[in-house]
């Protein structure tokens, strides 16, 4: 590892769909960050979504880049994993779990192709249990990782000598932050339960199935 | 054995089968078949959408002020285009009527959209299907330089700086790092632009890669921050005060200056950088008259860009709104979205159910219940199929039909349209294009011609968005500065069922949401999205869609090499992302071409 940086710029970057189940790790992630993290004018938060290109502009930007997303490595579900520096593109590439991993490879190499390749990388991944629940949140098992992945982020921006303050819960402190209508908790309070809002298909198609 | 299918396509099976899976440089999964006669012809195409992304599961059931941050995130690219049809659907549900101030927001935010689309696409989606890499790096930069110079004062064109980026890539490329570059059909006999050409492309690749950034600070300054800008049921969630001085707050002087000032440098790029690399690529393709498909025939456009707020008329439009049938460019019909007759969705070739499926479905009464089957003569298995069986159900996209027509919507869509009904602002530009290529209004309905209309709106977006902050500015200046009408916020002033639709222009085509509230809750929500349309199967009649119309026909130079097959399925700038699901995730990273 080339030397640290001192203030460094730092990107914590979640990555994924909140609408996607255990998709939404990464995002749900920096928004735990968000809300009980206060770090100085040089570490940025981003919910990056499934975004491409309009990501490239941000990555620019960092020196330190720490990534936060739903993996497949093939590992068993709920694994978290981390991963660093020349490795990160590979994993973001191999084993697509949906849109956005092919995408953000190909932003971390345009990024690279205009000179401006974050020093330090860090993937912080988690193995799904569960994406095939459209507007569905994290399984328990994904949602027990937050904490951790949460850990393992302040633990390597120690390295770079990075200082922040515990706070109160402030979801709304961050602009960068999903939208409050999907902020998680609102967006699993006001999910309709299975028999007003059919998950599987078309209710009128089912019950027309039930009778024949 | 070759059929004719009602719209007038012969369709050929009998030949070799071409599988490319995945589509690259696209947005969402797709997957495409051809067959190709002894001569390499394709004679018949199949495109199928390989996910469902069930939006309609997701927004049953919640609150439709909230749709459009939902919405939002079905896709990576048209974010801001999603969230302005939901929230247009839920205002024509609800009759709510938005101020000036925020319909000129809206369209700047959309024309935004449209000008960074467009230049994005041209050079990062588009352009290596026509530009070669290795050929740039073997370039002269002094003649590179001549040539810039020819076509443009465009100040970055000295030999020196077409020298430097030469290095530049020509190290990212030998590095050997997975990239843009890599997987490129490099030395492809279809590449016909000389060295110099492909060295000026390549570094405007780059530069445009830089200035993309700019275009979208509009996004965050009216819409509160990108990715994901906030939209608002009733105007625009921004407030504006032209004396406010403060770094946060309302969008002040300072702010509208920064956007007035991205304005004019979008317009300079598009105009000094983007159309003329246009015309000078496609100068060395006339040749290459192959892709029209449906462009000739069948097109379709709701229209967008509302001159005045709440005003719904087709005169108000500056995007024109029509649909053009049967080659017929002196008559140019009306579009109704609430018409149950004249937009339909048939799924017979679909993965969905209808209890009926000879027949359509207007998106009002529109069903999503999914039914995954493969026909019988599929080779492979359900999780790996080699090939699709197109006279079953082959595709997650379902087949959207305006008074039972296959349609291709899109910028050639709208331009033909504007062309045809004589709008100067449509009509001079386009016979300018053809003028300086000495070419035939025919060369319109090509893969070339879908290309050039893209980047002409490119140009018409950037010179519209410094209409409307011009506008927006001459209205604050008069004392309105409203943005939002909050009128009809609560759920109490509903009725207690309401349907609605809100349609836009996006950047790769036609755009519709239909809403049906129920006590205060989304009872049904069906998007129909430029994709669907020009990427839909086949319909109970046989008619075949826009991306396989397009293909037919086409010589491919290399059969394992599909660079035609891409550079026309790219012409659409496609994008499945809002269709869709993964059915299987799939391990291989490179495009798998498959000839057999």
């Amino acid at each position: 590892m080339s030397e640290a940086p001192s203030d460094p710029n730092v990107l914590l970057l979640g990555i994924g769909n909140v609408l996607w189940a255990d998709e939404g790790f990464g995002v749900r992630v920096v928004e735990a960050l968000a809300g009980r993290y206060r770090f100085g004018p040089n570490v940025r938060l981003l919910d990056g979504g499934t975004q491409g290109i309009y990501l490239v502009d941000h990555i620019r930007w960092a020196e330190v880049l720490v990534v936060f997303d739903a993996i497949d490595y093939g590992l068993p579900p709920g694994t978290l994993k981390l991963v660093e520096d020349d490795e990160v593109p590979r994993f973001m590439g191999a084993k697509k779990m949906s849109l956005h991993q092919t995408g953000f490879q190909e932003v971390l190499a345009l990024a690279d192709l205009l000179g401006d390749y974050p020093r330090h990388l860090l993937l912080i991944g988690v193995q799904p249990v569960e994406l095939d629940d459209f507007g569905g949140s994290l399984r328990p098992e994904i949602k027990a990782r937050i904490e951790p992945a949460i850990a393992a982020a302040l633990d390597y921006l120690g390295r770079f000598g990075v200082h922040w303050d515990r706070v109160e819960d402030t979801p709304d402190m961050h602009q960068d932050m999903p939208h409050p209508s999907l902020h998680l908790d609102r967006y699993e309070a006001d999910r309709p339960s299975p028999e007003v809002a059919c998950r599987i298909g078309d209710p009128r198609v089912l019950a027309r199935r039930a009778v024949g | 054995m070759s059929v004719q299918t009602p719209n007038g396509f012969q369709l050929d099976t009998s030949g070799r089968r071409i599988v490319v899976d995945p589509v690259t440089r696209i947005e969402g999964h797709m997957r495409c078949e051809v067959n190709l006669d002894e001569n390499n012809v394709i004679r018949n195409a199949v495109s199928t959408g390989t996910m469902w992304r069930g939006l309609e599961v997701i927004l049953r059931g919640r609150d439709p002020r909230d749709a459009w941050a939902f919405t939002e995130r079905i896709c990576g690219v048209c974010t801001g285009t999603h969230a302005l049809t939901s929230v247009r659907a839920v205002e024509d549900a609800l009759g709510i009527q938005i101020p000036e101030n925020a319909n000129s927001i809206r369209n700047i935010m959309q024309l935004t959209l449209q000008a960074h689309d467009h230049l994005v696409h041209f050079y990062h989606l588009h352009a290596l299907d026509w530009v070669d890499v290795v050929s740039a790096l073997k370039a002269d930069p002094k003649a590179t330089s001549a040539l810039a110079q020819s076509i443009s004062d465009w100040p970055l064109s000295s030999p020196g700086y077409f020298r430097d980026v030469q290095n530049r890539v020509k190290r990212f490329v030998e590095s050997g790092q997975l990239g843009p570059f890599m997987n490129g059909y490099w030395g492809n006999p279809a590449y016909k632009l000389p060295p110099e050409a492909n060295l000026m492309a390549v570094t405007h690749y780059l530069e445009a890669l830089d200035f993309q950034k700019e275009i979208v600070k509009i996004h965050t300054i009216y819409g509160g921050k990108n990715p994901h800008p906030n939209w608002l049921v009733g105007g625009v969630p921004c407030a504006i005060n032209i004396h406010d001085t403060g770094a946060v707050g309302a969008v002040n002087m300072e702010r509208l200056n920064l956007v007035s000032s991205i304005i004019d440098r979008t317009i300079e790029f598009i105009d000094k950088v983007y159309i003329p690399d246009l015309l000078a690529i496609a100068s060395f393709y006339k040749d290459w008259t192959y892709g029209g498909g449906l462009s000739s025939q069948a097109l379709l456009s709701y229209g967008d860009i509302p001159d005045r707020a709440n005003d719904d008329s087709a005169e108000n439009q500056m995007l024109p709104r029509g649909a053009i049938v049967n080659g017929n460019l002196n008559e140019i019909h009306d579009v109704d979205l609430r018409d149950p007759e004249q937009i339909q969705e048939f799924v017979a070739h679909s993965w969905f159910s209808y209890q009926d499926e000879s027949k359509g479905l207007h998106p009002w009464d529109g069903v999503t219940e999914p039914n995954f089957v493969l026909g019988p003569n599929t080779k492979g298995s359900n999780t790996r199929i080699e090939e699709i069986d197109e006279a079953a159900k082959y595709s997650w996209i379902k087949a959207p039909r305006w008074h039972g027509h296959a349609m291709e919507v899109g910028p050639l869509a709208r331009w033909v349209i504007g062309y045809a009904k004589g709008i100067p602002e449509f009509k001079e530009p386009v016979e300018k294009v053809l003028t300086d290529l000495q070419l035939p209004v025919e060369a319109l309905f090509s893969t070339l011609g879908r290309t050039a209309a893209r980047g002409l709106e490119g140009s018409w977006a950037a010179h519209k968005m410094r209409y409307f902050q011009d506008k927006l500015m001459t209205n604050l200046k008069n004392g309105d500065s409203s943005t939002a009408n909050i009128e009809k916020w609560e759920p109490r002033t509903w009725p207690k069922e309401a349907r609605g639709v809100g349609t836009t222009e996006a950047p790769r085509g036609a755009l519709g949401h239909w809403i049906v509230i129920k006590e205060g809750k989304i009872e049904n929500y069906q998007a129909v999205v430029p994709t669907t349309w020009n990427g839909s199967p086949r319909d109970p009649a046989g008619n075949i869609g826009a991306f396989e119309a397009a293909l037919l026909n086409t010589p491919v130079a290399v059969a394992d090499q599909p660079l035609e097959i891409l550079r026309t399925l790219h012409s659409f700038d496609p994008c499945l992302a809002c269709s869709t699901h993964v059915m299987s995730p799939d391990g291989e990273e490179l495009t798998r071409v498959k000839v057999r």
